[in-house]
């Protein structure tokens, strides 16, 4: 097997690129034996953008940002982050990469990991100190600056790893699953951080299967599943349908199959969903429901919802 | 500071800061006390007319036991680094350690070289200084010191590299604990091959021999150890076994011959091979 990408072709100087996208791949495919992880991904993330890539879990979401990574080497297909190839070693220098299994080294301080990330970069030793100090202000660890990692909950270690990808001022941020270990604060303060990426002109690549997270964050999305991207486009070209929420009771299954001519019903007994339904055929539904017998006791048109969007798509994409 | 070096730096960090370090020396302490009044008790040895032993004798018998505790010690270096050095990549990989610095701009032959340099320096240096104890211990309860201290101290520190370098070079591919068993069952045969050559060469049969000799080309730890047999013996004690002809080099607690100049050679490009097979190996290992 070819050397996993490691070139030290000398790397575009900050900004001599800016006209490049952050990331762009052109039928990137992964194979693990018979198994297709990733299936021709091609896709291009402006600079700046905060770009959700959404799927269910094993999609392929990790595979994706670990080959752009250069930690897995793609069987076909080809990547570039920031105007260079995929594996540039100095273009690593402005990345920065929120692990989906973090781990940091227990034995030291969350300032010495920090350190550490700074070393390794490599950032200015001159800055190291007001570096770590922001960023752990900007996570929330300044009070447990001295401690070690060991004694850290997972949550912490997860803000502790954000942390590290947030050294430097990257021009490109890759977040893969960056909450899975947060509470609703957690969360809050990471979508805070991530508004303040895009404030600063920093590009986030954000792994994720927490739609609500994607929804309030970003400003485009892919959806993959079983390793092609599905759909893709800002979240009004995804969310431009209206969907209905019904309460009715005395339906029966039947009842339910036939009204599905509709559209896809997300069905959770007494309440019903009907995705991109045309806000005019609301009266014609209520009548169908009326007419089969059934009790309607809420009928509430809103806003498709990413979640809404996201498994219309999954369930499209089982049908073909 | 180089990449390289602060992979090294964090390795002797991690070492210390798990109090590993501590532990060894504790039990470094114990061990070479122990031993001091071990050695002490022979020169209180007394023939049957109630006289002390000779000097001569207080020697010979000072050095055999050294052979033995060294061998142990030895032993116990050599399957310490294999266990440390087993999980050294892999653990590291599976657990997700690595994958956030590897997202850096640091080149895999770096985190390999590095990891082997920062345990490479502990073993060297846990070797020389244990060692070294233990030589002044044993030289202030006998009087005795190995004719060529040095050269004892080097010969079983490379042992130690040795099972160090095999370990890595396995935990760049297996789990932590695998490598770690295949390096100690390696080891042991090791020896055992050696043993086995060392009948051939008193039974003077060209198969057995060549046992022993394809063993220290595949794993140069039993040279190594021979290599320090050597350093301990003293000059007396050779001449003797010189004369006993093949039966002489019939013992594997016995060398007639330092390890040839050729063999010293190749265990330098067997440390090359194996750390360059390891970066190879870790480089095309997808994470």
């Amino acid at each position: 097997m070819a050397e996993l990408a490691e070139k030290t072709e000398a790397a575009s100087p900050r900004g001599e690129a800016a006209g490049t996208p952050a990331v762009k791949t052109v039928e990137l495919t992964k194979r693990f034996g018979h198994t297709v992880a990733l299936a021709g991904l091609s896709m291009t993330v402006p600079r700046g953008e905060v770009f959700g890539f959404l799927g269910p879990n094993g999609a392929g979401k990790t595979t994706a940002v670990k080959l752009l990574l250069g930690l897995l080497k793609p069987s076909s297909g080809e990547g570039w982050l920031l105007g260079r190839p995929v594996g540039d070693l100095r273009t690593r220098s402005r990345i920065g990469y929120l692990p989906e299994l973090f781990r940091y080294q227990g034995w030291l301080s969350a300032a010495e990991v920090l350190a550490l990330h700074c070393e390794l970069a490599p950032l200015p030793r001159s800055s190291w100190k007001d570096e770590i100090n922001a960023t752990l202000e900007t996570v929330g660890l300044s009070d447990r600056a001295n401690d070690r990692v060991g004694t850290f909950s997972k949550g912490m270690q997860q803000r502790l790893g954000l942390g590290a990808a947030l050294l430097g001022e990257p021009e490109l941020v890759f977040l893969d699953e960056p909450t899975s270990a947060l509470d609703p604060v957690g969360r809050h303060d990471v979508r805070e951080i991530i508004r303040g990426l895009a404030s600063r002109g920093t590009a986030v690549f954000l792994n994720s299967h927490l739609l609500s997270e994607v929804e309030q964050v970003c400003d485009r999305v892919a959806v993959v599943d079983h390793g092609r991207v599905i759909a893709s486009g800002t979240m009004d070209e995804l969310l431009g349908g209206t969907a209905v929420r019904v309460r009715a009771t005395g339906l029966t299954q039947a009842d339910k199959n036939r009204l599905s001519g509709y559209g896809r019903i997300d069905d959770e007994g007494e309440q019903m969903t009907f995705a991109n339904l045309d806000p005019d055929r609301v009266p014609e539904l209520v009548a169908s429901i009326v007419s089969m017998g059934g009790r309607v006791y809420e009928v509430a048109p809103r806003h498709q919802t990413l979640e809404d969007r996201f498994l219309q798509l999954l369930e499209d994409e089982e049908r073909s | 500071m180089l990449p390289m070096l602060v992979i090294a730096r964090l390795t002797v960090q991690e070492s210390s800061r798990r109090r590993l370090l501590l532990a060894l020396l504790i039990l470094t302490l114990i061990v070479v006390g122990v031993s001091a009044w071990g050695f002490n008790k022979i020169t209180t040895v007394t023939r049957s007319d109630g006289t002390p032993l000779p000097p001569e004798q207080v020697s010979l018998i000072t050095s055999q036991l050294l052979i033995v505790v060294t061998f142990m010690f030895s032993g116990v270096l050599a399957l310490s680094a294999a266990v440390v050095a087993g999980p050294l990549i892999s653990g590291e990989v599976e657990s997700g350690l690595l994958l956030s610095m590897l997202a850096r701009p640091l080149r895999r032959s770096e985190v390999v070289i590095g990891k082997w340099l920062g345990l490479a320096a502990l073993v060297a240096v846990y070797a020389a200084g244990a060692g070294g104890l233990e030589l002044a211990a044993v030289d202030w309860a006998t009087g005795y010191l190995p004719p060529h201290p040095v050269e004892l101290l080097l010969f079983v520190a490379a042992e130690g590299l040795v099972l160090l370098s095999l370990g890595m070079l396995l935990s760049t591919r297996l789990s932590g604990i695998t490598a770690g068993v295949i390096a100690l069952v390696a080891w042991l045969m090791a020896w055992i091959a050696g043993v086995v050559g060392d009948i051939g060469t008193g039974l003077q049969n060209q198969a057995l021999q060549n046992v022993g000799v394809v063993s220290h080309l595949l794993l140069p730890s039993d040279g190594l150890w021979r290599g320090a047999i050597y350093a301990m013996e003293p000059d007396t004690l050779i001449a003797a076994m010189r004369a006993l002809g093949t039966a002489g080099r019939a013992n594997p607690f016995a060398a007639v011959d330092p390890p040839p100049i050729e063999f010293l050679a190749w265990v330098a490009l067997w440390f090359a091979i194996v750390l360059g097979a390891s970066i190879a190996s870790f480089r095309t290992r997808e994470i």
